[in-house]
């Protein structure tokens, strides 16, 4: 089961799940909208980029198009 | 490498014309932005890898520099979302949205769901989602009860989708219901009761994903690209199959696919069943008062209905709120847009995505972004 981590918290996270399910399942959201609103995963498909996080220090991925891999470090700018 | 057939896309519609393609003697590369075949409706699937060509996963297209003969576009289709008071909650996702994140590892063992929205997709989710452990309070579609019983009095020319529309009936199912507003975890729906849930999952019909026919310059008609009926659009050489064509699910996808892929004309009718799904559920015009003037409409720029309303066009709208400009590119504004203010799409320019800047310092970079 690749360990992944999301803010710096180590997950167990099965594999074949997406960043998005991830941080789902972990409880969180994915990012700080402009006006400071929490957001979450909206499509699942890789359409709204509501579930873009930063991803061993990549900005913007989108998570859900984004399958855990061993080591993955996930930060979210979620409030 | 040159290939006789492109094909962007790996759903139902683009793995038939790969498989069609590959069967009449053709080099076909087959590309996707999923990580893996299936699309979004055989997201996650076993089985569905295609052997003898060449594949290319998590691959974002943002522009059409392609040595091919033959481009088949299968592009599929996004949900339609509709704005309303607390729709930009975390607990509020998408219905084909939830599913495809529950395709993707989402554990929703023991959460409560209320689905609402429009269209058959509805029900598929509510029993996968059952499946998958979660307890489905309430699946409330737009629609009224006479046009769902017409559209299904339509459906004897298709015994499968029959079988399909029995084995999918829920007790949780009401017609005529809409949500007015979501708060976190409840959701006040049209006829006053409040509903519990852990998530909110909305869809309100499908919207084909056109933004790469339109760059090509083909011709649009209806929402839809428009093709022949070997599934050529209007410029030679560019093909379109699926939902690109007319939402109408999984079969004529297929067919589309295989025609394209084998250079033979379509078979069967297919756009009945499109002209069906349109007619039945039409989207009510209380659905149109839902967003009030504080509520985001543009998701990206948290641009509020009120601001946009006071400008005359999107144009407009962009140059004066940022309406549309954000990361999705107004791909999910848009069609919110055309529907609550008759604005039509945009055109399309490259790059179709937000791209790194390096991509752009080097257009040849071939590297997955």
């Amino acid at each position: 089961m690749p360990r992944i981590k999301l803010n710096g918290t180590l997950y167990g996270v099965p594999a074949q799940t997406s960043v998005a399910a991830a941080l789902m399942n972990a409880g969180l959201v994915a990012r700080q909208s402009i006006r400071g609103e929490a957001r979450g995963p909206l499509c699942g498909m890789g359409i709204c980029f509501e579930c873009r996080v930063t991803v061993d220090g990549i900005a913007h991925e989108r998570g859900c198009q984004l399958l855990v891999r061993e080591g993955m470090e996930v930060t979210t700018d979620a409030p | 490498m040159r290939h006789d057939t492109v094909i962007i896309g790996a759903g139902p519609g683009g793995l038939a014309a790969a498989r069609a393609a590959k069967r009449v003697g053709k080099r076909v590369l087959l590309i996707d932005d999923n990580w893996g075949p299936g699309g979004q409706i055989w997201r996650g699937y076993a089985g569905l890898e295609i052997d003898g060509i060449e594949k290319r996963y998590s691959t974002q297209i943002s522009d059409l520099d392609l040595d091919c003969d033959q481009l088949i576009l299968a592009c599929g289709a996004r949900e339609l979302f509709l704005p309303f008071p607390g729709w930009t909650l975390p607990h509020v996702v998408g219905a084909g949205g939830l599913q495809a994140l529950v395709k993707s590892g989402l554990n929703i063992k023991g959460k409560r769901i209320v689905i609402a929205g429009s269209g058959p997709l509805l029900l598929a989710v509510a029993s996968n989602l059952s499946k998958a452990g979660a307890e489905v309070a309430l699946v409330a579609e737009q629609a009224s009860w006479s046009s769902l019983i017409r559209f299904g009095l339509n459906l004897w020319r298709w015994p499968g989708k029959i079988s399909q529309a029995v084995g999918l009936a829920t007790s949780r199912f009401r017609a005529s219901l809409w949500p007015v507003a979501a708060e976190p975890g409840s959701v006040l729906m049209s006829d006053g009761q409040t509903w519990q849930c852990d998530y909110l999952a909305c869809g309100f019909g499908l919207v084909p994903n056109l933004e790469l026919a339109m760059l090509a310059g083909c011709k649009i008609e209806n929402g839809c690209v428009r093709v022949d009926t070997m599934q050529q659009t209007s410029v030679k050489g560019i093909y379109a199959v699926g939902e690109m064509t007319g939402i109408g699910g999984v079969e004529k996808a297929e067919a589309e696919g295989e025609a394209a892929g084998s250079g033979s004309r379509l078979k069967g009718n297919h756009k009945r069943f499109v002209s069906l799904l349109r007619e039945h559920f039409t989207l009510r015009p209380e659905l149109k008062t839902l967003a009030k003037p504080e509520t985001i409409v543009c998701r990206c720029e948290d641009v509020p209905l009120g601001k946009i309303e006071a400008c005359t066009s999107k144009r407009e709208a962009k140059l004066q709120t940022r309406c549309g400009m954000g990361p999705c590119q107004g791909r999910i504004c848009g069609p919110v847009l055309e529907y609550l203010l008759g604005w039509p799409p945009d055109t399309v320019r490259q790059p179709v995505h937000p791209v790194p800047m390096r991509k752009l310092l080097n257009p040849r970079e071939t590297a997955n972004f």
